[in-house]
């Protein structure tokens, strides 16, 4: 079976303009999203108490809030956990009283309402941690880009670097637009994934742009800039779509089946894989064709180190 | 027709078959197990476990398997039930004699065990357990070291009868300020001596000199380090009293320490052995003075402190301390004359302060003051001293009267037996010497934990078979060849894993799935370039020469980028993060070997020795 017979022939470069419109669209959206409605942060960044709790039969939301209000918690969020049977329950930065303590007065409500409430999970989360964990997230996300920046300007050229990177900015951005939009709760894990994700995307432009060091040192003949980057993005166009439904099905899973604490993980690496996928298609080599990539740029550029390329 | 090196088949045979003897254990599973170690820390040996096996016996408890590891004995069971009761039998045939703590280990046979092969290690969200962060409080370090210092100071200018009006510690500096016409140079010396760790500036105050002794960047961070490791050591011991197996407790970046508990269900009985930097001290009770007027005036006399008792009656104290918290060697809770009370023993230097005081206060009553030091946040309330976000509360929990001279050994009367047992626990295990504060607490149920683990091998199982069937719909007899190369991906994952006993965590399982989808990435950057090389008109073994060789380097490429990302979350992430760092890391050189060596001889095997092949099913 084969998606592409043969080698397609679309003229992404022609057609950047569109995609161009379409991308600030979604950039601005995401951007808007992000400042009016916010992110649900989760209590790894704000501090704060989660208690996840499971009832012998169907929850009652309602009976669960009763009880905490009675208990003086009357901003807990209370929303079901996966199944009918699991709640759970957050509060924010408690005051007057011990943070420590907080958990144990949760689940202590919830039994005086409902006996057999078995307490599943607790989280507590001071607010200098949250502050520490959102500088660290910031850090790595920070070093990620650095260190991309750095090899795919070394590996490659500077203004593909600079496209390939913008490219994966991009991705990030929509996917905190998806994230404020559905009000899914943005934790650690959805960090860590944004970084996965980031990751990937990149993996994609690079595969494009290894293509475009190979088209011009392979046809040697003097190609435009246009036609060098489309026939090397469509020369890679089955493999960049193969790819992302190979990692699409496994994430895919991972939401379906991994459980509830995989869902807003799973969730951004999904949206990640399908906007990283678009953004290195149709932006990567889009950019870099607007920064006047020249293959003379290319030319200069000492081919690949001998040793590596002579593993295999 | 190129053939590749025969080495390259032994290398691929033996890497996996090592990988599939280290990935081994993990198929066993794991059942309930009590790990049994003595009390004073001794290793169990034959006839330990001769004995508990009796015990076991004589209780009709039925265990599956026992053996010793690391001067511990492990026993096993079919049931969680046998294991608890087996747990009880113990402690209630051997008291005192044993600590057991509730555990689960593999299934695998002893062979395994006797190769020193083990399964992946769980981590917290997947074994359940206890997870807690605590903050170690450096500005109190620094402080008590300043205090100690101005003190030193001032005894040795009082000793060597140089005039002072004033040693105060001000920020992070003792300020000595001397009297006119003191000599400075002698104060100097005295004050630096050969201390490489204090520097000292010189000014001028209203006619005096002043001297401004500093601690060197140097001696803080060495200080900063000894709380740390105090703190460490003290938390070690707390855990081996609470009977936990496999805890770890680890220093976190500057100032913080990670508790990990794993099987602890009930997180505030940790907490309260863990964090309360509960410490006493010994003082004589001002005998002279009326403390009821004290309150009433609000004035302390001179040289006593106000204190109330826990029935709420003021006492005043004396300042001086005669022992404290730690210069106890041991504590133990027991009964004195049909009272709860505990059992002090302290250090030689303190039983002759004890031995001094109680020779000179016959009679006299004597008070154990608790102090219990806890962080609290902006707006908390305190309802004892406040000094910045800590909060320390000072009670009196015993005042008796000195019944006879004593000095190394004595008892506190006066608590509830719970409380005797808490305090002695405390006490026992070392007083903490510079404050900490639980910052973080994450708990995680058994039942949670069984969960995320199925849930994941749910979604790697079905991940994997979409991803196979894909595959092998798109590339055909190749896209086989990817399957048994993605499986092997995983065995050597599942081996390096095991090997390096890194923790398997929640998100690290995702990191496993991730690999999978990405990993046949590299598969099929081969396969599309084959499928080129054989439109352009090549010969199929050409084409497979020449495919694996191009994409090589977008594979090295696109991988590197990858690792770059790997590396920040591994350096920035913490607990389950991390899990997910190390599975992604670790699973990107475990896929570039399958994808490009493993395959590559597979492939070779299958096409690679046909003389007359004229299609490749790719």
């Amino acid at each position: 079976m084969e998606f592409f017979k043969r080698t397609p022939n679309i003229d992404f470069i022609g057609k950047r303009h569109y995609t161009y419109i379409a991308t600030a669209i979604l950039l601005i959206a995401s951007i808007v999203l992000v400042a009016v409605r916010g992110l649900n942060l989760g209590i790894d960044f704000t501090g704060g108490v989660v208690v996840e709790v499971s009832y012998p039969g169907v929850a009652n939301l309602d009976q669960a809030r009763g009880a905490l209000e009675a208990a003086g918690f009357s901003d807990a969020q209370v929303q079901s956990f996966g199944s009918s049977r699991d709640l759970m329950v957050r509060v924010m930065t408690p005051e007057g009283e011990d943070v420590n303590k907080v958990g144990a007065r949760i689940a202590d409500a919830l039994r005086a309402a409902e006996p057999q409430v078995v307490v599943r999970r607790t989280e507590v989360v001071g607010p200098q941690v949250g502050r520490d964990l959102t500088e660290q997230g910031g850090l790595a996300l920070l070093f990620t880009f650095i260190g991309i920046l750095i090899y795919v300007a070394f590996r490659f050229e500077k203004k593909m670097a600079t496209g390939t990177v913008l490219a994966a900015v991009h991705d990030p951005i929509l996917i905190l637009g998806f994230f404020a939009a559905t009000q899914m709760t943005f934790d650690l894990s959805v960090l860590a994934a944004i970084l996965a994700v980031i990751g990937y995307s990149i993996n994609d432009s690079v595969v494009i742009f290894d293509r475009v060091r190979e088209v011009l040192l392979g046809t040697r003949k003097n190609i435009s800039t246009k036609d060098m980057l489309n026939l090397a993005v469509n020369q890679t166009l089955s493999r960049t779509v193969m790819t992302s439904f190979s990692t699409l099905f496994v994430v895919v899973a991972l939401y379906l089946f991994g459980g509830e604490t995989l869902k807003g993980f799973s969730a951004a690496i999904i949206v990640g894989v399908i906007v990283g996928t678009y953004s290195s298609i149709f932006i990567a080599a889009a950019l870099a064709y607007d920064f006047k990539l020249k293959p003379q740029d290319l030319l200069v550029v000492k081919k690949s180190d001998p040793e590596l390329d002579a593993l295999p | 027709m190129y053939q590749i090196p025969a080495w390259r088949y032994w290398l691929v045979g033996i890497v996996l078959a090592v990988g599939l003897l280290f990935a081994l254990p993990n198929i066993f599973g794991e059942e309930p197990a009590i790990q049994v170690s003595r009390q004073d820390r001794g290793s169990m040996d034959a006839g330990g476990e001769e004995r508990i096996l009796g015990l076991l016996e004589a209780s009709e408890i039925h265990h599956t398997a026992s053996y010793i590891e690391a001067d511990r004995l492990v026993v096993r069971f079919a049931s969680v039930d046998e294991q608890i009761r087996a747990r009880d039998a113990i402690q209630d045939a051997a008291p005192g004699e044993y600590i057991v703590a509730l555990t689960s280990d593999s299934r695998s046979p002893g062979w395994v065990r006797w190769l020193g092969l083990k399964p992946m290690a769980l981590g917290l969200d997947l074994r359940g357990g206890v997870h807690f962060m605590y903050e170690v409080d450096m500005p109190a370090a620094i402080e008590q070291t300043l205090q100690r210092l101005a003190q030193d100071i001032r005894n040795q200018l009082r000793r060597e009868r140089v005039q002072y009006q004033s040693v105060n510690v001000r920020g992070e500096t003792v300020e000595v300020l001397l009297r006119p016409g003191a000599s400075v140079d002698v104060a100097r010396k005295l004050i630096k001596g050969d201390d490489p760790g204090i520097t000292l500036t010189e000014s001028q105050v209203d006619g005096a000199t002043q001297l401004v002794a500093s601690l060197t960047p140097d001696r803080i961070k060495q200080r900063q380090d000894l709380a740390i490791e105090q703190n460490v050591t003290t938390l070690r011991n707390r855990i081996n009293e609470l009977g936990v197996s496999e805890p770890i407790v680890a220093r976190q970046g500057l100032d913080r320490i990670v508790v990990q508990l794993p099987g602890v269900q009930d997180p505030n009985q940790a907490i309260r052995v863990l964090g309360a930097t509960a410490t006493v001290e010994f003082r004589l009770v001002d005998e002279v003075n009326n403390p009821y007027e004290a309150v009433q005036s609000k004035r302390v006399p001179i040289g006593s402190k106000l204190y109330m008792t826990r029935e709420g009656q003021p006492v005043l104290l004396k300042r001086e301390i005669i022992a404290s918290g730690d210069q106890l060697t041991d504590a133990t809770s027991g009964f004195s004359e049909g009272r709860p009370a505990v059992h002090v023993t302290l250090d030689s230097r303190a039983g002759q302060a004890m031995l001094k005081a109680t020779t000179e206060n016959l009679g006299r009553r004597m008070a154990v003051v608790y102090t219990e030091t806890k962080r609290i946040e902006e707006g908390d309330r305190c309802q004892g001293t406040r000094s910045g976000n800590q909060c320390t509360q000072e009670e009196v929990i015993s005042v008796a009267t000195i019944q006879g001279v004593f000095s190394n050994r004595f008892q506190i009367t006066g608590l509830m037996a719970a409380e005797a047992n808490e305090l002695a626990l405390l006490l026992r295990a070392g007083s903490l010497a510079t404050p900490i504060f639980l910052v973080e607490q994450r708990t995680v149920g058994p039942t949670l934990g069984q969960d995320n683990i199925r849930a994941g091998m749910i979604a790697l199982v079905i991940g994997a078979v979409l991803t196979f069937a894909f595959l092998a719909v798109y590339y055909r007899g190749f896209g086989l060849v990817a399957n048994l190369v993605l499986i092997c991906n995983v065995i050597l994952l599942a081996a390096v894993m095991s090997l390096l006993q890194a923790s398997l965590t929640l998100p690290g399982i995702a990191g496993i799935v991730l690999t999978i989808g990405m990993a046949s990435d590299a598969n099929i950057l081969i396969y599309e370039r084959i499928r080129e090389e054989l439109r352009a008109g090549n010969s199929p073994h050409a084409a497979i020469q020449a495919g694996f060789e191009k994409a090589f380097s977008a594979i090295a490429d696109a991988n590197i980028t990858t690792l770059i990302a790997g590396i920040a979350l591994f350096a920035f992430g913490t607990g389950p993060i991390k899990g997910f760092a190390v599975t992604l890391v670790l699973g990107i050189f475990t896929s570039l070997f399958t994808a490009i060596v493993c395959s590559r001889v597979f492939i070779d095997a299958i096409w690679g020795r046909r003389r007359q092949l004229k299609t490749l099913p790719v």
